[in-house]
């Protein structure tokens, strides 16, 4: 309280900035610890007006999960919370870079491919068609195939947070695989619109730059090292075991395990499509089934 | 060899970049009904862990189906374990990711190599 004893007198404007910042000392003013004082008679503060006070001071309301905050603050949580996945994709688009240059490829094709298709295993793909010179109906097709998964984020990607045609258009454009991943959490669906495209915006700018650093020195790497695209499995890896423990659920993952396996069976490399749509035709039946039981959550 | 032509390089950015978009942005317009209903806070949930899931077995199998022989799927392997291990040890997931692909680089470069 030492800080009370020594209180300087200020009036009402003046005593977020000069008094007592944080709730706690401005509701000691309050109690009445300093009676006589001429802040308080000046003032003539009362316990209501205080409180009302405190909660609309700017430490107290700036929080993350304020829905419609457009505050600077939001750019830089974004990065924060994309960091480690920022950093995990790093490796593999070094190693498209290399690759994109040791296929014989001018090293801004690389920079070119990571801008404007921006998937990165298609784009993998695309470096064995492009110099198979594979008919561009056959480029369509496998786009199509390796993509096809992307039509199931629209489920649960947090799109009705994004308003505005560009802020759309953008959004959709860049919704990989890792920024889905990480706008999938319950609290994501109350982020705001400048925290979701920050995330998106910075897993492009570090997939254009590190695919760019990859080409430009993919002749410093020797063809002896290879095994970069594990980054690529330890990533989903990660976040697998992350959404396992979060939901806590054996059915769920088994499923998918399940779907996977039969869809290599029966479709080998071609699996991913009919194992993710057999994987949401399980969630679908077990929905229809558990409807009419009591209400739960997964 | 020849090399691939400027246009036609065009053309396979163009082509790969318009189905991508439309694959990301079409079923926005399709699923706007579903929104309201109960099914997708439940589709929000389980949705994720299983296409995890999936994309791990599907990225494994990819990766070992390029080369030959019993090899690579012995790094693999060896990595995918001590992946999950470090992160169920130490949850980092920067850690777990840059252990496990260093450790799969110098198992795959060396003891390993196909």
């Amino acid at each position: 309280m030492g800080q009370l004893g020594v209180a300087q007198p200020c009036v009402l404007t003046e005593l977020l900035d000069n008094c007592a910042i944080n709730g706690i000392e401005v509701a000691n003013i309050a109690h009445g610890d300093i009676v006589g004082h001429e802040l308080a008679i000046e003032a003539h503060l009362d316990l209501s007006s205080i409180a009302l006070m405190s909660l609309k001071s700017p430490v107290l309301a700036t929080t993350e999960q304020s829905p419609s905050s457009q505050q600077p603050g939001q750019v830089r949580l974004a990065v924060t919370h994309s960091l480690p996945a920022v950093l995990g994709v790093i490796p593999m688009g070094v190693a498209f870079g290399v690759l994109v240059t040791h296929s014989g490829l001018e090293w801004w094709w690389a920079t070119v491919f990571a801008t404007v298709v921006f998937a990165g295993s298609l784009e993998f793909l695309l470096i064995g068609l492009v110099t198979a010179m594979a008919p561009l109906s056959q480029v369509a097709v496998t786009a199509l195939l390796v993509n096809f998964r992307h039509v199931f984020y629209a489920l649960s990607f947090p799109m009705h947070r994004i308003h505005g045609p560009l802020a759309k258009t953008y959004s959709t454009f860049t919704l990989t695989d890792e920024a889905w991943a990480l706008t999938t959490a319950p609290e994501a669906q109350f982020w705001s619109r400048r925290r979701i495209l920050a995330i998106q915006a910075t897993f492009q700018v570090n997939w254009v730059g590190s695919v760019t650093l990859g080409a430009l020195g993919g002749g410093l790497v020797p063809d002896s090292l290879v095994g970069l695209q594990f980054a690529v499995i330890a990533f989903f890896l990660v976040l697998a075991i992350d959404a396992i423990r979060a939901t806590r659920s054996v059915p769920i993952p088994l499923a998918a395990v399940v779907s996977a396996l039969i869809g290599h069976g029966l479709f080998g490399t071609q699996m991913l499509v009919p194992a993710l749509a057999m994987f949401t035709g399980f969630l679908l039946i077990r929905y229809a089934l558990r409807r009419g039981k009591v209400d739960q959550d997964v | 060899m020849s090399e691939p032509s400027v246009t036609y390089l065009v053309g396979v950015v163009l082509v790969s970049a318009a189905v991508t978009w439309t694959l990301r942005a079409a079923p926005f317009a399709l699923l706007a009904p579903l929104r309201r209903s109960r099914l997708l806070p439940y589709l929000n949930a389980s949705m994720p862990v299983g296409v995890m899931t999936i994309l791990v077995i599907y990225s494994l199998l990819s990766s070992a189906s390029t080369s030959q022989g019993a090899r690579p799927w012995a790094a693999l392997a060896i990595a995918t374990a001590v992946t999950a291990a470090v992160h169920l040890w130490r949850r980092n997931f920067v850690l777990s990711i840059l252990i496990g692909t260093g450790l799969h680089v110098a198992l795959a470069s060396t003891v390993l190599a196909a």
